[in-house]
This record gives structure tokens, C-alpha cells and sequence, in this order.
């Protein structure tokens, strides 16, 4: 791609390279394999999950660059990435803390979990630890609420759990991550 | 005449035979495990590396691990099957790597079961072979008299009632069957013979006499009485048919669910998979599959209750011939996950479905729209789109026929409003999750501007099984207006907390004690909630009635997507109620007004009262606001969101009154409202509260009683939770 036909700008081969240089080949060849698809801007949702999968949250670039490659106005691309919760803007730690505060994880007192977590790493909601290890979320009912209270870390659910069972889970978790900062 | 896709199966069908029946042959032992994200959470997936590690060290080239879905009996996962020859499948609950050695060496290769960790066995030694007694209540014969007759005869016969176990079951699903009615007329009794798997069909005393002594004790299966054909849950009653959790309910949309391997198409297609649809391409006439779900009573299980049949026929006759289908997948209902498991354990299934209800509307092409929150789900269907893509079943010329249909997949990213219509197909469109006003209705005007059917999960789960055992067999497993059955995600206060799938017409309580087991802990049982965000509490006194459609709405909920959350007297309803609008609140797109200011003004009100500083005119005023936020909002979140509020006022007023009047929480949930106490008569001095108190609030000293200093206490109830005196009182 060195010419774009909807921009008019005479230094967009530059702009590109720019834009291309912030997102990861599998965005890009994504990206480019839907451009001439009928209705590719519906894509634009897939396209945040996988920069999202990717880098861990959607920074100001990465929107900005998902909006000209993808040719969508910017107004767009950052209305749709506010709007849906799952799109995290901050950067986060290495573990994300999902604590479920779905209906049967609230009834089986998941309250008491999250005080204990938020206690324990000395966060609140939307925070990421000082070591940034954790980042703390919630969410509304991971689908297994048979084993309520549930905490999702990463893309593991942990349940039933009492608050007592907190610290020697966030441990853990903690020797996982020294585990691979030793390997790099 | 050829009929090109009646070979396309028949070789399906053939080849999937032969592989099966040589896997079969190679392996004698199969052990099962459940791979599913509830599974996995309880720690299934290291049960399966203990397993196959075991496996390779004892050389043994006979066992086969069998990955299946999930059952859905969440509470007592990770559940593990041994399938030894000739004899009744045994299912072990809870089970972790030390339970898996002691497993494999007693039982699959020492041949003795480990009796004490067998699913919810009481005591006692496993009985060798089982008869299951039909006692749906929509067989002819119900009721306990042939299965009690039968009890006696075999005590006449001197048959030891420890080998021989007699059990009884929820309809099989074998009543509606045409050959149900070509059979001999007269009240008839289903009998499933395990472990031989066969289903036998009982007139009369000669029958049962015929059965003891040829089957039992004969050891020959009785042709004579053999039902003519399978019913629907047959390998599903003949896997876990002994487990009463398992055999009062009856599985029609779960059937496949914890018997096939999710991602294995052959499994699919050997429990009859793509037969139906192999029918209606033969066919090619929409007209019918539409004539037997209207037939079959069909209604959307996703919440609205809206005719399947009617829904369909509105796409089809629109001018437009580009249309679409989607399916939805959002699960936004918290405390529901009965989509997620069918989506994970039986992935063919809901493809199938959505397949068929493309070739009815004339849709050329389909969307899965799952939520971002479900990575398992996401990924099976997937494997499943691109596995039917490969083998001729999606894609160009569909099995033959000449007709052309694709699926892909949208995600969802966290916005509960998704789940309606109008805006989950904004959100397909890549614009943010907003609805419009309706109409125009999809089936019009949606996706793209094109007519689009929206369905949701379960729904299309039915499907195929409709086809299969005709409209009129489904509707008769159901209730005058609304056929079938429907899937409740069992979750809160209850024992056994999973998937419960009854016809529809069963009582609650049948859901909620004979297979949920009561409430935990001995407690007293206060409301149901069903309908999540949308719906309302079902009092314990109306516990009787009957979960359909109309009468849950009649009682000031709604049946919604099937989220079932048992509350005990340990919750406050007002503090439920606030839950629940806060979640609203929360999740209001905030496109108009009576719903976003509505909301927020009615956990205003909530807070208020919960915190004690509540008046009595405060009653009044959520009344008419939740009136008003009824009538004008945009879209269901908004005119749905009260529902909980006015449902509680109605059920709980009095609880209202307490928090307002008395300033006292009757359930003493509500921290505002409550205080801790240490009664100094049964405190022995441990200092184990003083040590767990995050304040340091309570004084004392070792031996001698303590005390909580009120000034200073967070009423966090640490001290409650860990005193073993029971010498702190929540008051
Ligand atoms: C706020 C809101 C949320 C909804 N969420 C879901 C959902 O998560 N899953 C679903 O199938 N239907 C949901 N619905 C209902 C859908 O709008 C639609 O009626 C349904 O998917 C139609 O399928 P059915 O006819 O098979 O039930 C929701 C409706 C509203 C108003
Ligand atoms: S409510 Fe927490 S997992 Fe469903």
C-alpha cells in the first residue's frame, strides 16, 4: 500500500509507515486482509481486541493508528473503545485481578473477597499494584457461578473462595511472576 | 431420483461409523473427563495430565480419555467417568491428583470402585445394574406403582436389592415418539435397563414379569418390549441416569452436553448431528421446517418469549433477499451461564441450528455474537465453523444441495446492553452498543439494513432436535402455550449449584429442592430470582407455581434467560434490589433519559434506605419512578430495569418498612443498619478476633472476655467469621 485513495495528503506513504511501525504484524495483516471487504469497518471491534490482546490495554497511539489504517475518523474509534468496558485505556499489570461481582458471587458475599484484595495489594478498582504485578478489575459473572465467589486472574478462575484463601493465592501468583522475570 | 444429500450423510454417517466402531474396539476401558471453563477452573485439566501420565506408565494401550463438556453440576467439579466393560458407568465428584492415582489403581485396573468419592453417593456398595422407571408426569403410566411393583416382585424372587438398584426418573423423552403411539394402546411405562442401554416400554404385570426374568436373570434382552425407537436423552440417562441430581431432569438442548467431545465433528454426527439437516436440504422446503416449529410452540429463550416460528416467517417474506442470522451469545444476565456450556460442550449443535435457520429465512450468511468474556466458547465454536467448513457442511454447496451459507463470529466486549437487538447489531456493525427505537423490528430492517433474525443460543440449541423427533413431540414436553423445555442456570443459597433443564410447566420448588437440593446450610428459603437485571423475586410462599412464560410474569418477574438465584433469610431483598439496579445503572447506555437519570435516582433511593436514613415517602417515590422508567424508556434495559424493585415492593414490603421504620435490616445484611456484640458469657478469651480485627478495635486480654469498641469498629465481621465460640453476635 503506498497510495491511499480516500486521503489526500501528499506525505501519507510517510504517515503510514508511522502508523504501521505501532501495531504488531497480526493487526497489520488483519487490517489489510479486510480493507476491501464489504463492510471492513464493522471490523473495527476485532481489530481493538486483538491490539488489546496484544499490548494489554489501547493506548492514545494505537487508536490513533487503528483509525488511519483502518480509515475510520478518530471520533469513532475512541467513542467505540469508551464504550465498551471491556477496552481497558490505562496500561496494566502483569496479572489482571477480575473480581466477579455477577448476582450469585454477590448473594455467596464476593464483597468480602474484593475487600480482602483490595486490602492485600493496598488498591482500589481499576488500579495496578506498585510492583505492577496486579492490576484489580470487576467484572459481572464470568459464566461459573456454580462455584461462586469466583475471581478470574488472567484467563484462570479461581473458586469458591473466602477471603482467607486471598493471600496465599495472590503468593502464587507472585512466585509465577519472579518465576519469569528470572527467565528474561 | 437422486438424492444428493442423502448420500452426502449416509457416507457421513458410514465413515464416522467405522472410525468410531474401530476406536471402540481398541480401546475397552474409557475414562472421561469434563473440559470446560468451569471444569478447568475446578482443576479438571490437571486431572487429565495426572491421567494420562498414569495412563502411560501402566503400558496399557486399552484406556481411552474421553474429553467431554460439561454436565453442568458446577459444585461438585471436577467430575471424572470410568467406563469399564459390561458393567455401570461410575462417575467420581471433586476429584484431584492423589484421588486419580487411587482411582487407576483400584478401580481401572484392580476393578473395585472407590465407593466413598463415587457423585453423590450416600453409602453403601455400587450396585451392579440399574432399571430406571419413566415417571414423567406426562407418562402415561406416572407415578411410582409399576417401578414399586416391580421393587416387590424382585424382593418374591429373592433378587439381592444391593446388586439390582430400582430407580426413578423424569420423563425420557420417549412419550411424544411416533412409535409411542403406532405401539399397543394403553398407559405405558419407559424402563432403561443399564448398563445394557436398553429401553424397554411397559404395559402390565406380564411385562415386568418378563423383564426380571429374561433380562435379570436371564441375562437376554427382551425384543419384544424393546421401545421401537431412541428417545432423545438415551445417552445422556445412560451415562449418568443413577444420579438423581441428573435423572429428574430431562435433557433435550443438554443433551449432548458432557457425552460428546466438543470438538470432535464424528461424536456430533454419531448422535445423530446433521441428520436434521440433512432432512431439510433433502426436503428444500422452509415451509416445512417453519410449519413444525410453529408446531413444536417454540418460544425465544433468550427472554422475550417470542414465537421462533413467527419470527422466521417474518424474515421470509420480506422483498429484500439478503438477509441474515445471528445468533446471541452475549449472556448478560449475571448468575447465568447455561449459553456459555452449551456453547462449550455441544458446539455442533448450536452450529447445526443456526445453519437450519438460515435455510428457512434464506440467509446467506451468519454471525456468531459471543461475549469477549467467554475465550472457551469463543474458540470451540471456531474449531467448529472452520471443522464443518473442511468437511462440507458450511461453505459453498452445503452437503450437496447446491445452497450456500457462511458463519463467522463477532465478539462482544463487555456492554450488557449488547444483548438487545437492535443494539448487538450496532455492535456487529463496529459502532458503539446503542438500540433503536423498534419498529422497524430486525426481522425488517437490521443488520446492514437487511432483514435478520436474532435468536438466541439455546434456541438454536433446540432446533435440530425439533426436526429430528418432530414439532408435535416437543410441544408435548411442554405446556399449552410454550413447548419443551428450558435450561436454568441453578446458582446463590442453593446445594447443588449447575444447569437444570426440565420441561417447561415445572414447578420451582421440583427445581429448586428435588434437584437443587434446598437451601444450603439448613436455612430457610426467602425468594427465587429468575431474570436477572430484568426480572423479579418469586416468594417462598408462591414456590409452587409453575415456571412458564406467563405465570412467572403474572408474579412480577419474568422467565428472562434462564439465571435461577435461590435467596435465603440470610439476604436482604432490599439490598437485592439495590444490587440489581446498580448493575442497571451501571450498564445504561445512557442514550435516553428516563433510563440513565431513572436508574441513577433510584439507587439514589435505595442507598438511602439501606443506610438507614430512608423516610416513608421514599416508598412512594421509587414506585412512580420505577412506573415512569417503565413506560419511557428507549429499549428492554430501561423498561425491564425496575422490574426488581417493584417485584421486592410488592413480594418483601414489610422488609422495606423495617429499614425505614425500625432503622433495622432483617436480614442483617445491610452494614449501616447492623452492630457486633461479644457476649461475654460464651467468650473464652482465645484473642483470636483481636488478631483478625483489621482496625484493632476489640480490647482483652487472653482468658478474659472481650469487648468491641463501637466508636471505632468498621463492621467489617471478620470477628463474626472467625470466632469459634460462637460468642460474636451480629444484632
Ligand atoms: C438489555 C437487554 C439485554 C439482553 N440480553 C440478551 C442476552 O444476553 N442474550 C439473549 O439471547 N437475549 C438477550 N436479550 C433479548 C434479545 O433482545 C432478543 O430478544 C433475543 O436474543 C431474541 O432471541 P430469542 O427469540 O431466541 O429469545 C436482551 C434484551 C435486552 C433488552
Ligand atoms: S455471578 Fe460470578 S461467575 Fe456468575
Amino acid at each position: 500500500m503506498t497510495t491511499c485513495p480516500h486521503c489526500p495528503t501528499d506525505n501519507w506513504p510517510e504517515l503510514e509507515r508511522g502508523y504501521r511501525a505501532m501495531l504488531p504484524g497480526d493487526v497489520l495483516a488483519f487490517i489489510d486482509g479486510n480493507r476491501d471487504r464489504e463492510h471492513s469497518e464493522s471490523l473495527l471491534i476485532a481489530t481493538l481486541h486483538m491490539v488489546q490482546d496484544h499490548f494489554g490495554h489501547l493506548g492514545p497511539g494505537h487508536l490513533e493508528a487503528v483509525a488511519q489504517l483502518m480509515q475510520i475518523p478518530l471520533a469513532k474509534v475512541t467513542g467505540v473503545a469508551t464504550f465498551y468496558h471491556y477496552f481497558r485505556l490505562q496500561p496494566r499489570g502483569r496479572y489482571l485481578i477480575n473480581v466477579c461481582l455477577g448476582t450469585a458471587c454477590y448473594v455467596k458475599g464476593a464483597e468480602k473477597v474484593a475487600q480482602k484484595l483490595m486490602d492485600e495489594l493496598g488498591i482500589h478498582f481499576g488500579e495496578t499494584s506498585k510492583d505492577g504485578v496486579f492490576s484489580l478489575e470487576s467484572t459481572r459473572c464470568v459464566g461459573t457461578c456454580g462455584l461462586a465467589p469466583v475471581v478470574m486472574i488472567g484467563e484462570e478462575v479461581h473458586g469458591p473462595l473466602t477471603p482467607g484463601q486471598v493471600p496465599a493465592l495472590l503468593e502464587t501468583y507472585l512466585a509465577r511472576a519472579a518465576e519469569e522475570m528470572a527467565k528474561v | 431420483m437422486p438424492q444428493p444429500v442423502h448420500d452426502f450423510y449416509q457416507a457421513m454417517a458410514d465413515r464416522v461409523g467405522r472410525s468410531l466402531a474401530d476406536r471402540d474396539a481398541e480401546h475397552q476401558v474409557v475414562v472421561q473427563v469434563g473440559s470446560a471453563t468451569c471444569e478447568h477452573a475446578a482443576g479438571s485439566q490437571a486431572v487429565a495430565d495426572e491421567l494420562v501420565r498414569h495412563i502411560r506408565a501402566s503400558g496399557r494401550k486399552d484406556i481411552l480419555l474421553h474429553r467431554t463438556g460439561c454436565t453442568g453440576r458446577c459444585s461438585r467439579e471436577p467430575i471424572l467417568g470410568v467406563r469399564l466393560p459390561g458393567r455401570l458407568p461410575v462417575k467420581y465428584e471433586r476429584v484431584n491428583r492423589d484421588l486419580v492415582h487411587r482411582i487407576f489403581t483400584e478401580h481401572i485396573q484392580g476393578g473395585t470402585p472407590v465407593a466413598q468419592h463415587v457423585l453423590d453417593h450416600e453409602a453403601g456398595p455400587l450396585p451392579e445394574r440399574e432399571l430406571l422407571f419413566c415417571e414423567g408426569s406426562r407418562c402415561h403410566g406416572s407415578g411410582p406403582g409399576p417401578r414399586e411393583r416391580f421393587a416387590a416382585m424382585l424382593a418374591e424372587r429373592g433378587v439381592s436389592r444391593e446388586s439390582v438398584r430400582i430407580g426413578a426418573a423424569s420423563c425420557f423423552g420417549a412419550c411424544g415418539l411416533a412409535s409411542d403411539h403406532l405401539a399397543s394402546a394403553g398407559p405405558a411405562t419407559y424402563v432403561l435397563a443399564r448398563p445394557e442401554k436398553v429401553l424397554y416400554r411397559v404395559t402390565g404385570e406380564e411385562d415386568l414379569a418378563a423383564i426380571l426374568d429374561g433380562h435379570l436373570i436371564g441375562g437376554q434382552v427382551v425384543e419384544r418390549l424393546r421401545a421401537q425407537e431412541e428417545p432423545i436423552a438415551l445417552a445422556f440417562m445412560e451415562r449418568y441416569g443413577d444420579v438423581a441430581f441428573f435423572n429428574r431432569q430431562s435433557r433435550v438442548a443438554l443433551r449432548n452436553a458432557g457425552v460428546v467431545d466438543p470438538e470432535s465433528l464424528d461424536e456430533y454426527v454419531d448422535m445423530d448431528g446433521f441428520k436434521a439437516l440433512a432432512d431439510v436440504l433433502e426436503r428444500r422446503d422452509p415451509d416445512w421446517v417453519i410449519g413444525e416449529l410453529t408446531k413444536a410452540r417454540l418460544r425465544g429463550r433468550g427472554g422475550g418469549g417470542y414465537s421462533t416460528a413467527a419470527k422466521w416467517t417474518m424474515a421470509r417474506k420480506q422483498a429484500d433477499a439478503t438477509r441474515f442470522i445471528i445468533c446471541n451469545g452475549d449472556e448478560g444476565d449475571p448468575g447465568a451461564f447455561m449459553d456459555r456450556s452449551m456453547l462449550e460442550s455441544d458446539p455442533f449443535n448450536i452450529v447445526e441450528g443456526m445453519i437450519i435457520g438460515g435455510f428457512a429465512i434464506g440467509a446467506q450468511r451468519g454471525f456468531f455474537y459471543i461475549r469477549a468474556e467467554y475465550p472457551l466458547a469463543i474458540r470451540r465454536i471456531q474449531q467448529a465453523i472452520e471443522t464443518c467448513r473442511a468437511h462440507g457442511l458450511l461453505g459453498r454447496n452445503i452437503m450437496d444441495s447446491g445452497w450456500d451459507f457462511d458463519l463467522e463470529i463477532r465478539l462482544g466486549a463487555g456492554a450488557f446492553v449488547c444483548g438487545e437487538e437492535t443494539a448487538l447489531i450496532r455492535s456487529i456493525e463496529g459502532e458503539r452498543g446503542q438500540p433503536r427505537v423498534r419498529p422497524p423490528y430486525p426481522t425488517d430492517r437490521g443488520l446492514w439494513d437487511h432483514p435478520t433474525v436474532i435468536n438466541n443460543v439455546e434456541t438454536f440449541a433446540n432446533i435440530s432436535a425439533i426436526l429430528r423427533y418432530s414439532g408435535d413431540w416437543y410441544a408435548r414436553l411442554g405446556t399449552e402455550k410454550s413447548g419443551g423445555t428450558k435450561v436454568f442456570a441453578l446458582a446463590g443459597k442453593v446445594r447443588h449449584t449447575g444447569l437444570v433443564e426440565v420441561p417447561l410447566g415445572t414447578p420451582l420448588a421440583r427445581v429448586v429442592n428435588d434437584i437443587g437440593g434446598g437451601v444450603t446450610g439448613g436455612r430457610e428459603l426467602k425468594a427465587i430470582q429468575t431474570g436477572g437485571p430484568a426480572g423479579g423475586f418469586i416468594p417462598a410462599s408462591m414456590q409452587h407455581m409453575e415456571v412458564d412464560f406467563e405465570p412467572l410474569q403474572k408474579a412480577g418477574s419474568i422467565m428472562g434467560s434462564g439465571g435461577m438465584i435461590v435467596l435465603s433469610e440470610d439476604d436482604c431483598m432490599v439490598d437485592i434490589a439495590k444490587f440489581y439496579i446498580a448493575f442497571s445503572q451501571d450498564e445504561s447506555c445512557g442514550k435516553c433519559t428516563p433510563c440513565r437519570e431513572g436508574t441513577t435516582r433510584l439507587l439514589e433511593i435505595l442507598e438511602r434506605i439501606t443506610q438507614g436514613k430512608g423516610e416513608l415517602s421514599d416508598l412512594d417515590k421509587l414506585e412512580r419512578l420505577a412506573r415512569l422508567c417503565q413506560r419511557t424508556s428507549l429499549c428492554g434495559l430501561g423498561r425491564a430495569a425496575p422490574n426488581p424493585v417493584l417485584s421486592s415492593l410488592k413480594h418483601f414490603r414489610g422488609e422495606f418498612l423495617a429499614h425505614i421504620v425500625d432503622r433495622h435490616c432483617p436480614a442483617k445484611k445491610c452494614v449501616a443498619l447492623i452492630h457486633y456484640e461479644i457476649n461475654p458469657e460464651k467468650c473464652v478469651g482465645c484473642t483470636i478476633c483481636a488478631r483478625n480485627c483489621p482496625v484493632a478495635c476489640i480490647a482483652g486480654t487472653r482468658k478474659e472476655a472481650h469487648v468491641i469498641d463501637q466508636a471505632a469498629c468498621v463492621k467489617c465481621g471478620n470477628c463474626f467469621d472467625v470466632c469459634k465460640f460462637a460468642a460474636v453476635d451480629r444484632v
